[in-house]
């Protein structure tokens, strides 16, 4: 009964687009697919919409070969990252295209439509024009067309994207209870996005991607506190995960000529070169700590992104209030020691402080 | 500084507005003059300079047979073909144009570029090229001197213009929007005259204009392919052009025959500025 893909490769002119996926997701779950562009995530949300035909590997739903049917005749919903309406058609009329293609009845139209702008928060927009709507109001009624025809796959690729900051915060938030109340247990949501964030709140079975190819699965939870390899860890953080090659030694870890106290849960690894990794959030600034020079100062909202540099390692602290920084001026920084992640010479997780799940 | 700018920008509009008016004025002038106006002394304007006379007019409509030269049929023959020719040539230009914005074709060393270029190939070379060619192939099917042929050899000229423009305008349109009516349970057609047409308006709006001005003022392939039977407007006009040139009658049919590409730019124009055509997609 569940949507399966296995081993799907997509190389259009010899390119890997998407190379060996698997998949089985199930009904009544939220799965979240995060890659940064051009990973491969809207690739393969047209390859589950039928959009686009993979080269080789199978796809079924509800124990049917989905490949064999086409996108018309599959039951799923897809929003775009670009606000996609029908520009000739009012909202009323966007919203029910698709219930109008599936021949439902007037009362029913009627019923699933009110319910759908009720959810978006779209109520009393009905007649308006597309054109005269604003990036998120057309985005709703994009959700809106997708929640009224209760698809059984509904796809969204990279909603909140296109929308300003402040929009974004707003919409998802409202996406969760959306999604929450809104959505049948009969349905897959299938929602790809690059900010981690989106991934962390969504909080749903997560799909590492990355030049087509799969990196890791698993809970939110376990990816924040378990990235399988160098790569998820800077995929899945925003900032990405500071990344310092070192040495670990019995009682310290060292990096460009700062030791650091060793933390109790590295006492098992061998000692030898590591990539050493921490989040821009545990990195403090202190009269007491090590020197570095900044490179660049960025505000985002309430907080500081400092981009810093020492010896070969550049790394980018995050400084939660708004300060004013020259460039080029040395600061001192302080490490949290007790959140370092360590990975060996493959770039392999060997070490997190929330411990390695599979070995 | 600005002041000197706005002195010379309306200086120019002016200069170039009585360039372009002019000599209609100085044609509707004209069609109300006699032989006697026209040719004693330079006259201008009526009443004052000369005694109108309707007669330039009137000589248009009256059949030859009572002395007329007769433009209500070459007129009607003109608007069957180029209206005729460019329906033709939009329907088949816009799905020509839509395949070839969609979908990828192989064969051989052809690509969608060469198929859009060998329609654009068709107005690169010149027209006379083609006049040989076009009096065998209409003479071989018999349809030389026949308003058929006319609209056959129109949509040859007009359609590649159709393409052209459709092209650019469905490459503009997102291809997410046929993606989304997909996905929505159209099938490709549905997709097609569901989602896509209706949204293309401008753009056929525009790709209209210009096979109805191309068709319209054609001259050189009008001139070739008839004899007796079929006359087109624009070649009756130059045929008015006789041992005695009437300047009053030749006046009234140029400025009759010009009369329907005003009223489609006016039209058109009023239309795109209204902005429910402009910006109907981004």
């Amino acid at each position: 009964m569940n949507l399966i893909g296995k081993n799907i490769t997509y190389k259009p002119d010899n390119q890997f687009h998407l190379k060996d996926v698997s998949f089985d997701f199930k009904k009544g779950n939220l799965y979240t697919i995060l890659g940064r562009t051009l990973s491969g995530k809207t690739t393969f949300l047209k390859t589950i919409a039928g959009l686009l035909t993979p080269d080789t590997g199978e796809l079924s739903f509800e124990d049917k070969d989905f490949r064999k049917i086409p996108v018309w005749e599959r039951n799923v919903a897809m929003v775009y990252q670009q606000f996609i309406n029908y520009p000739h058609l009012n909202v009323y009329e966007n919203i029910i295209f698709p219930l109008k293609q599936r021949k439902l009845s007037e009362e029913q139209i009627k019923i699933d439509v009110e319910g759908a702008l009720k959810t978006v928060g779209l109520v009393g927009f009905e007649n308006r024009k597309i054109q005269e709507l604003s990036g998120g109001q057309q985005q709703r009624v994009a959700l809106a067309r997708s929640l009224a025809k209760k698809a059984k796959i509904l796809l969204l690729d990279e909603p909140l994207v296109n929308l300003d900051y402040k929009l974004r915060e707003q919409l998802r938030e409202e996406f969760k209870r959306i999604f929450s109340e809104g959505l049948s247990q009969d349905t897959i949501l299938i929602y790809s996005t690059t900010d981690p964030q989106e991934v962390m709140e969504l909080n749903g079975e997560v799909i590492v991607l990355d030049e087509g190819k799969v990196l890791q699965k698993g809970a939110a939870k376990e990816i924040f506190e378990n990235p399988k390899n160098l790569k998820v860890a800077e995929i899945s953080n925003d900032p990405p995960m500071n990344i310092l090659k070192g040495i670990k030694s019995s009682n310290e870890l060292n990096f460009e000529n700062i030791s650091i106290n060793l933390p109790t849960y590295f006492k098992n690894l061998e000692d030898q070169n590591y990539y050493f990794g921490i989040r821009a959030s545990e990195i403090k600034l202190d009269n007491k700590g090590e020197e570095f020079e900044i490179e660049l100062a960025e505000i985002s909202g309430s907080e500081t992104l400092l981009h810093l540099k020492r010896g070969d390692s550049k790394i980018i602290a995050l400084i939660e209030e708004v300060m004013n920084f020259k460039i080029h001026e040395k600061v001192k920084v302080k490490f949290n020691e007790n959140k370092f992640y360590a990975f060996n010479n493959n770039e392999e997780l060997v070490s997190s402080p929330y411990g390695v799940l599979n070995g | 500084m600005h002041k000197i700018y706005t002195f010379l920008k309306y200086t120019f509009i002016t200069l170039w507005t009585v360039f372009i008016v002019a000599p209609f004025l100085w044609a509707i002038s004209t069609s109300f003059k006699d032989f006697q106006s026209v040719n004693s002394k330079v006259t201008y304007i009526p009443w004052l300079d000369f005694e109108p006379t309707l007669e330039g007019w009137r000589v248009l409509v009256k059949s030859p047979a009572r002395g007329g030269v007769d433009i209500v049929e070459p007129y009607f023959n003109s608007i069957f073909v180029t209206c005729t020719a460019s329906l033709i040539s939009i329907i088949l230009g816009t799905l020509a144009a839509y395949a070839l914005s969609r979908f990828t074709f192989k064969a051989g060393f052809v690509r969608n570029n060469d198929i859009t270029f060998f329609f654009i190939s068709q107005r690169i070379m010149p027209p006379i090229v083609l006049s040989i060619p076009f009096f065998i192939f209409l003479s071989t099917i018999g349809l030389l001197d026949s308003l058929l042929g006319l609209v056959v050899v129109y949509i040859v000229l007009l359609m590649p213009i159709a393409v052209w423009i459709m092209v650019d305008f469905f490459n503009r349109v997102p291809k997410e929007l046929d993606e989304t009516a997909l996905i929505d349970g159209c099938n490709p057609y549905q997709a097609f005259y569901k989602v896509v047409l209706p949204n293309s308006i401008p753009g056929l709006i525009v790709a209209g204009m210009f096979c109805i001005i191309f068709g319209w003022i054609d001259f050189f392939f009008a001139f070739i392919l008839t004899f007796t039977e079929v006359q087109l407007l624009p070649v009756k006009v130059v045929a008015l052009n006789s041992s005695i040139t009437p300047w009053w009658s030749l006046s009234a049919s140029a400025l009759i025959s010009v009369a329907p590409l005003i009223i489609v730019a006016f039209v058109v124009e009023r239309y795109l500025s209204k902005g429910n055509l402009s910006g109907a997609l981004k």
